[in-house]
This record gives C-alpha cells, sequence and structure tokens, in this order.
C-alpha cells in the first residue's frame, strides 16, 4: 500500500523546522503549517473512514468538508487543515502502528 | 438616536472587512468574528506567519486586491472588537432575542447583537465521482489554498478538472509553482466558449487574463480537454491517474492520464446556514441551482434586524463581495438612522458584476447531467459513506420528493458537514429520480451547530450582555 | 382537482399511531384511508430519542406496553425493515439514595408484569458496566429493552399500509371533518373528500383540535425534546440510559452516533416548529462528559428538536370518543409513544372490527378530562 506523501513544499522549506511525531516516528514540519500540511509532506493518510476503513486526507481545505480530523496521540482529535502545528504535537494516523498512549 | 447599537458581522473575508470599515467611518463599533486565524477570508486568505512571499507572487493579478483588502483591515482593527477563531455556530431566532452561539478555545459564548450583518463566504461546490473520496484528490478552492496560504502544491503532477474560471487559473498558478500540470480537464463542451466574446464586452480584464492563462498552459504543452466526464480515479490507496472520457469532432474518446493529485470543482455554493437558523427567507436561485436568503440590492432581509453580503448571499466573487459588504453596512446605517445609504453607484457596480456572472455561467455551465454519467456505486455522501445507489433504493422506496425526507430516510447530509460537500448532488439526484427541477426538491434546512463543536464545552455559558 | 374515497376508517395522522393502526386495519379486511398534513412520521414518531423501553411506565401502561414488546422483533416480516432495533438493555441511574430507592419502589410495583428488572448498586454496578464513570449509587437493568431508529419506522408502517392496500394521503391537510350521523365525512387537501364509516384521531399534537372539533376538548399541552448527536464514535454504550430523577437520556447507535437528550426545546414563532434550547443542550452535554468519560473529545455534530404532546397525568388518550358514534382517540403519549406505538395500531384495529381491545385502556379513556372540559366550559 503506497502511502507516499500528498503535498509538495515549494516555499518556507528554510523556515524554522518544527518536531512532531507520526505513529511514533519522528518528523519535521516548518514553522508556519498547519497540521494538515505537516503530515501530508510526509505521508498521504490523515485518517481512515468510520464505515468503509478507506483513507482519507482532507478534501477542501478550509474547514468545510469536516473530512481532515487527525487523531492526536492523547486520543483527542482535530481539524487538520485549520489547527496550527506546534513543536512536540504527536499525531496517530495508522492505528495499528506503535502509540505512545494506550487507548482504552 | 441615541439607542446604542452592538452590530455583529459574521466573517472577516472581503464582504466582512468592507463592512466593518464602513461601520467603523460611521463612528460604530462592530464585532467582527471570524473562524480562520487570520482575516482575509478565502480569496485573500493569508498564510499562517509571514513566508516571505509578495502580494504578486501569492495572489498574482489580484496582488493590489489584495494588499488594499488587508491594509483596511489592519487600519480599522484598533475601531472594531475583533474575534478570531471564533466559530459562530447558532443564531437565534426573532421571538428568542438576538444572540449567536459561538465557540472560542473550547469555551461556549453567547454574544448579543442589535444587527447582524451575515458575511459567510462560499466553499467549493463538487459533485461525486468513482474514487472522489481518494487521498490525493482535492477541490479546486483547495489546490489554490494550499499554494497561497501554505506554499504547497497538492502532489508533483497535478491534473486539474471543472468548470470555471477558476479551473484555468490555479493550473497556471501551480505551473508557475514549478509543479507539472498534467492536463486540464474542462467538463464544459468547447462551444460553450463562444460566450467569452459576450464577456469580454463586459469584463474584458478577467477574459483576457483567462486567455492568457490558457494560452500559457498549452504553450507549456499541458493537456487541454473539453467536454469531459472522469470515469474513475485510478489508485485505490492514492490518487494514481484519471481515467475520463472526452468530446471529439466524431464522439467521444476514453482517455487515461497517470498523475498523484487531482484537483477539481463547479464553482462555489453559498454558506447560507447562519442566514436559515436566523430565520430568513429563502429563494431558489435557478442559475446557480442554490437557495438563497431573499436580500434587497442593498442586502436586507426578511428579518430586519439581519442583513447578508458577500457569496454568502450569491456567488459573484470578491469584487462584488467588497461591494456588498459595504452596501449591507450602509443598509444598516440607514435602517438605524445614522445615514443615507447614497448607494446608487454601488448598487449599479454590483448589478454590473452579477450580469458577468450570468455570461460566465453560460462559458463554464453546471454539468446538470453529471449524475447520468456516474455509477451508482459512487459514494455520494462521504461523511456518511451513503452510495448513489442507497439514495436511489431510499427515493424509491419511501416515494421522497424532498430533500430534508431524503436526508431523514438515507442518512444523505447528516454527517459531520452536514451537507455542504453533497447537497448539491443530492438534489442533482432527486430531481432527477422525481422528474422535477432543482428548485422543486426543496433545500437541506440547517440545524445547529453549523459546524461540529466539542461535546464538553468547557463549563457554563459566558454571555455578553449588550450594555 | 377534486377526488372521492370511500373507506371503513379513515385516520387523521400518519405518525406511528396511526400508520400502524393503517396495517392492522388492512390486516383485519378493512377499507383504510391514512391522512397526514405532512410526509407520515415526521413528526413526534420521527423527532423522538428512539427509545423502546417498557421500564419506567406507569403500571397502567405495561399490558400495552409488553404487547408492543412482542411486535418490535417482528418488524422486518411487518414492514420490510428493522429499523436499527435492538433489545440493548435500558440502565436507569439512581444518583442518590433517594432515587435508587424509588427505582426499588418501582421494580416491586411492576413486579408481576414481567419486565426482569435487574437492580444493580454499589461496586457491582463499575463492574458490570466499566465505561461508566462511577457517578451513581446505583441502576435497575431492563435486559431486553432498547432502541430503533425513529426517522425510519412509521414511515415503513405507512408504506406497507399503502403496499396492502390502505389510501395513503400525505401533504394532505384536513380542512374539515364532521359526523354525518352514518359516519364522517372529510374535507382534506386539494378538494379530496373522504367518507367513512369509523373515524381515528392520531394527529398527535394536533389532536386536540380535532378533539374540540367533535365537543371533547382536552388539555394537551406540545412539548419539544432537546436532542444531541455526535459523531460516529467507535462502540463503547452497549446500552440504552435514563436517569432516575435526572432528565438525561443517551444511546449509541450501531453506526456509532451517540443520540442523548434532555430537558427542553423552545417553540419558534410558529409552534408547530421548534428548535433545542441551547440551555438544555448544554446541559446534556455536560451530563454526557460527566456520564462517558471516553467522550471527552467527541465532538456534537447536530441538536434537533420536534412537537410532541403531552397529557397532564403522564398517559394518553386512547379509546372511543365520548360524543361521537364512531371516532376513536389514541394521542398525547407525552414523548413516551415510540415503544407503545405498535400495538395501539393492534388496539385500534380490535376497537373498530371487535368494538373492544383484548387489552386493557380504560386508564387511558379521554372522559378522564371531562370534568376539565366541563369546567373549562363553564368559565367561558
Amino acid at each position: 500500500m503506497s502511502m507516499n506523501p500528498l503535498l509538495r513544499r515549494r516555499y518556507r522549506l528554510d523556515e524554522t523546522l518544527v518536531p512532531f511525531t507520526l505513529n511514533g516516528t519522528a518528523q519535521t514540519g516548518r514553522r508556519g503549517d498547519t497540521v494538515l500540511t505537516a503530515i501530508l509532506s510526509v505521508s498521504g493518510r490523515l485518517r481512515q473512514s468510520e464505515f468503509t476503513g478507506e483513507n482519507r486526507a482532507g478534501f477542501c481545505l478550509i474547514g468545510a468538508c469536516q473530512d481532515c480530523y487527525v487523531m492526536t496521540a492523547q486520543g483527542s482529535r482535530v481539524r487538520a487543515c485549520s489547527t496550527a502545528l506546534l513543536a512536540d504535537m504527536a499525531f496517530i494516523t495508522d492505528l495499528g502502528a506503535v502509540s505512545e498512549t494506550a487507548h482504552d | 438616536m441615541t439607542e446604542s447599537l452592538q452590530p455583529v458581522i459574521v466573517g472577516a473575508g472581503p464582504a466582512g472587512i468592507r463592512a466593518a470599515e464602513r461601520l467603523v467611518r460611521a463612528g460604530l463599533r462592530p464585532i467582527v468574528l471570524d473562524e480562520g486565524q487570520r482575516a482575509g477570508g478565502q480569496i485573500y486568505r493569508r498564510p499562517l506567519i509571514d513566508d516571505g512571499r509578495s502580494y504578486r507572487s501569492r495572489y498574482g493579478s489580484e496582488a493590489g486586491k489584495a494588499r488594499r483588502l488587508h491594509e483596511a483591515f489592519e487600519a480599522i482593527l484598533p475601531a472594531i472588537d475583533y474575534r478570531p477563531e471564533t466559530l459562530v455556530w447558532n443564531v437565534s431566532t426573532p421571538e428568542r432575542g438576538n444572540q449567536l452561539d459561538v465557540l472560542l478555545a473550547g469555551v461556549h459564548r453567547q454574544i448579543g447583537f442589535s444587527q447582524l450583518i451575515l458575511c459567510t463566504g462560499a466553499t467549493d461546490r463538487v459533485l461525486p465521482f468513482p474514487g472522489w473520496t481518494t487521498p490525493g484528490v482535492y477541490t479546486l478552492g483547495a489546490s489554490q489554498t494550499a499554494l497561497k496560504a501554505q506554499g504547497c502544491t497538492i502532489g508533483d503532477r497535478v491534473v486539474f478538472m471543472g468548470s470555471g474560471p477558476l479551473l484555468y487559473l490555479v493550473a497556471w498558478q501551480y505551473l508557475k509553482a514549478g509543479a507539472r500540470v498534467e492536463a486540464v480537464l474542462d467538463t464544459a463542451p468547447v462551444t460553450s466558449k463562444r460566450h467569452l466574446l459576450t464577456l469580454a464586452i463586459h469584463a474584458p480584464r478577467i477574459v483576457a487574463l483567462g486567455l492568457s492563462y490558457g494560452l500559457q498552459l498549452q504553450l507549456a504543452g499541458v493537456k487541454i480537454r473539453y467536454g469531459v466526464r472522469p470515469e474513475a480515479v485510478l489508485g485505490t490507496s492514492q490518487v494514481e491517474g484519471l481515467r475520463y472520457r472526452r468530446r471529439t469532432l466524431t464522439g467521444e474518446a476514453v482517455e487515461s492520464i497517470a498523475c498523484d493529485a487531482l484537483a477539481y470543482g463547479f464553482a462555489l455554493r453559498p454558506e447560507t446556514q447562519l442566514a436559515d437558523l436566523a430565520g430568513c427567507r429563502f429563494r431558489f436561485n435557478g442559475r446557480d441551482r442554490v437557495w438563497l436568503p431573499e436580500r434587497d440590492a442593498l442586502g436586507r432581509t426578511s428579518r430586519s434586524d439581519v442583513y447578508v453580503a458577500g457569496d454568502g448571499s450569491g456567488i459573484a466573487g470578491a469584487d462584488a463581495s467588497e461591494i456588498s459588504g459595504e452596501l449591507a453596512a450602509a443598509a444598516l446605517l440607514e435602517d438605524t438612522g445614522r445615514a443615507l445609504a447614497d448607494a446608487a453607484g454601488l448598487v449599479a457596480a454590483r448589478k454590473a458584476i452579477l450580469r458577468q456572472r450570468d455570461i460566465l455561467e453560460q462559458a463554464f455551465p453546471f454539468p446538470d447531467d453529471w449524475l447520468e454519467t456516474v455509477p451508482d456505486e459512487t459514494t455520494l455522501c462521504r461523511c456518511e459513506e451513503i452510495t448513489i445507489a442507497e439514495g436511489r433504493r431510499a427515493i424509491a422506496a419511501g416515494s421522497i420528493v424532498e430533500i430534508n425526507r431524503l436526508k431523514a430516510l438515507s442518512r444523505v447530509g447528516m454527517g459531520r458537514c452536514q451537507g455542504r460537500m453533497c447537497s448539491a448532488a443530492a438534489t442533482e439526484l432527486l430531481s432527477g429520480a422525481c422528474g422535477t427541477s432543482a428548485g422543486e426538491v426543496g433545500r437541506l434546512r440547517a440545524q445547529a451547530p453549523v459546524k461540529p463543536i466539542p461535546l464538553g464545552f468547557g463549563g457554563s455559558v459566558e454571555a455578553e450582555v449588550r450594555s | 382537482m377534486s377526488r372521492r374515497i370511500s373507506v371503513d376508517v379513515a385516520i387523521i395522522g400518519g405518525g406511528l399511531v396511526g400508520s400502524s393502526a393503517a396495517l392492522a386495519m388492512r390486516k383485519a379486511g378493512l377499507s383504510v384511508a391514512l391522512i397526514d398534513r405532512g410526509y407520515c412520521g415526521a413528526q413526534a414518531s420521527g423527532v423522538n430519542y428512539g427509545g423502546v423501553r417498557r421500564q419506567g411506565r406507569p403500571p397502567e401502561q405495561l399490558p400495552l406496553s409488553q404487547r408492543a414488546h412482542g411486535i418490535w422483533p417482528q418488524l422486518k416480516a411487518m414492514i420490510g425493515i428493522d429499523a436499527e432495533y435492538m433489545r440493548s438493555g435500558h440502565l436507569k441511574l439512581a444518583r442518590t439514595g433517594k432515587d435508587f430507592a424509588k427505582l426499588e419502589a418501582y421494580a416491586e410495583t411492576v413486579r408481576d408484569y414481567g419486565l426482569g428488572l435487574e437492580l444493580v448498586a454499589g461496586s457491582a454496578l463499575v463492574r458490570r458496566f466499566p465505561w461508566l464513570s462511577a457517578q451513581a449509587v446505583g441502576a435497575s437493568l431492563c435486559p431486553d429493552d432498547g432502541h430503533a431508529n425513529p426517522r425510519l419506522v412509521a414511515p415503513a408502517f405507512a408504506g406497507a399500509a399503502e403496499r396492502a392496500g390502505a389510501i395513503v394521503l400525505e401533504q394532505t391537510p384536513v380542512r374539515e371533518v364532521a359526523a354525518t350521523g352514518n359516519g364522517f365525512e372529510i374535507l382534506a387537501g386539494d378538494g379530496i373528500e373522504i367518507r367513512c364509516q369509523q373515524l381515528v384521531n392520531s394527529a398527535g399534537a394536533w389532536s386536540d383540535r380535532f378533539a374540540a372539533n367533535f365537543n371533547e376538548p382536552v388539555p394537551l399541552t406540545r412539548i419539544y425534546p432537546s436532542m444531541v448527536v455526535t459523531e460516529p464514535l467507535p462502540l463503547r454504550l452497549p446500552v440504552s440510559m435514563g436517569e432516575q430523577g435526572g432528565s438525561f437520556y443517551g444511546r449509541q447507535v450501531a453506526r456509532g452516533n451517540y443520540v442523548m437528550g434532555g430537558g427542553r426545546g423552545l417553540p419558534l414563532g410558529d409552534p408547530d416548529y421548534s428548535r433545542p434550547s441551547v440551555t438544555a443542550a448544554s446541559s446534556v452535554m455536560q451530563r454526557a462528559i460527566t456520564l462517558f468519560p471516553h467522550l471527552a473529545g467527541a465532538q456534537v455534530i447536530r441538536f434537533w428538536s420536534g412537537t410532541e404532546a403531552e397529557m397532564p397525568d403522564g398517559n394518553p388518550v386512547i379509546g372511543p370518543s365520548e360524543t361521537t358514534s364512531g371516532l376513536l382517540h389514541a394521542f398525547g403519549f407525552c414523548g413516551a409513544g415510540f415503544q407503545t406505538a405498535p400495538a395501539v395500531g393492534e388496539v385500534l384495529a380490535e376497537l373498530v372490527t371487535e368494538g373492544r381491545s383484548t387489552t386493557p385502556i380504560d386508564a387511558f379513556s379521554i372522559g378522564r378530562f371531562r370534568k376539565v372540559a366541563a369546567n373549562t366550559a363553564a368559565s367561558l
């Protein structure tokens, strides 16, 4: 199953790096990224849909379609396209992967 | 008139900013609520941080307008009560008083208003096709937002599809940004472009820009196709290509093209949920195939304390939004006895733009045969994952002729996005199944909250009472 | 456009009571017209919580409720869909010792009705229901109570009735109705004339107009639920829940949404329409977080309300008119009509075909409001 990054950076390439964790693996975003940009610059999925389990990676990017929710390692969820990336955020887009916090 | 007013403006895009500006000029201090982190709306959306790009780099031909709008906002900022990152999720009806329910930092607040100007903007309008939920498929607006606000392109090898001037603009922007534009697939027949000749009389700049983009795309070797209908996205976990049909001189051809991203859309749809919750009367607009709050030339609605402006009151573009924001504020000032509207010039300017929109729709027509070309297994409602087939079954089983009934019995439109992404298709499906027109199947009634809110509101409501 | 219809029974109101009555009467061989001013099942039948429960009802409702309990599992065979009916169990929490005493007293009162109530208290509560935060003193569980999707049931009954030969007239408001001495005459919709031998008034929150039309005014008031729905979430809540002495109720549907309610909504300028009260909805949301800490990150995606009808003593009106021969009433279910409605439909069919019901309904006679009606008339 190919999970190539979906977004290509064209600007802010030299911007301050912002560390975050994705499925337990350390990644870096850039200052000024949304969570969506950070995650999809290094991977190809934000979540799996509730009913068919298909991969989703956002759609409208302006907070209308409500498709880009991503799970944090703490168990909460954020709307990725409208949430700024902050240092040390941790996300889980692959529930089968190792996560740092156990879920109920 | 000594009553103290508390006008509230929802939306800090072109319409909201110009409305606020006009009110400030009249000595009022409006509350301006915006869901985003920085004012500017979508067309003139600003990045989260200063990324060193010039206005020309970010906004192209509209750089001047963008700069002036942003500067206008910064200029009035000290004179307004500006609340960013604030979601307005409910409006009370007149008998319940004048309250907005908002969410800020996870906390529920209520804000009272004496007048309300809704400048809620728009989203892309989309229709479903096989694979439209695949990672790598985005709306046209999304592909532009990614580049504008985040400095990213969706993918490296991108296909653009749909109908509207945005199609050529974004494709060209991607070309300039260094992406490979694999194709521009126009769903309108090439013959519809003859209307651009008429448009050139009314809006020569728009046409000149559009032709320029088209020409540059062609010179860059980008495949441009007309009369396109998609057949399927290729690739399951991610976009790997697109198969589509197109009109040729002799009939139809089926082609496939490899790509790693697809951006598509058919113009925009207005965000009208708050006007609905406010109790405004709606009327069906045949050209845009959408229900709009009834409005007069200035933006007054059927509710005397509610005004509408911008694309949320009918899609007309950023220029018209700026004008209509000012008009709505002028109406408010006139209605509260503060100033005569003296708006004839602005009204005329807006009317001229609306005439252009009529021609634009003819040059870039909505593909009203869409659902006949899409297989029934296609997902119709992406939130609830309801297929077109399930929708058809529900319509037949329940003899459904009305869209809220369709929602109740099939779940289409019951998901998180409240029908934003599926209502256009649901309308076409239902009207097609009933043999009626798009305006005869009703409209999806808004329900609070207009966007999802956290179950843990965060304690008791903080009400702001007008003093 | 005029149309003349002649049937054995006309039913005013296509909610779950009316539409299940239409099906039952068709099965009994009667010709039936089912009339609704909107779409069948779009009012109280479609906007209620969806609880299919016997526990908590006053004893006089239990025979009817037990009869309905036997009908619900047969929905698929009767109307073609199971409407997501499941016997999840109904768990009624007691927040205080006094509330638990009330649950115990109720269990004792209804001991002979076969509800199978189990009282659970203290540490046993947390052990059996680990997803529940330990905020309750105890609870009463009715293992075979459950829930279903209210939007689907009444429309499916109406559809089944139509397939069975009933005439179903939607978007057809009743303009006039009168007794003729030999049945009734109804003028409805766009010039539709209906003649019938017997008439059922199952018009929900609008039944009082029809009762008054036949000189039997009733003290019906409208109530509006305040419902809150979450996005779909991982399945965690296996039972439908309520609270003794509190107003919270909640369930999780098979698709994962939590459907919760409590308190009252508010009518709009037009009392046929309503909104949830934000205060009530906020209370529901806060109670949900307190009861189900695992919902901390959940989101609400929709509020809804609707129009239900309440009678002052908490019981519905079911049974023959006291003024007009051939008229039957069935309304005023106080927001608790969903579970009993299929049995009420059968009872109405019995009343028409045999003149009596095999299930006791005397407690629901419209005559109990006669004194009130007389006082009202005297005071005018």
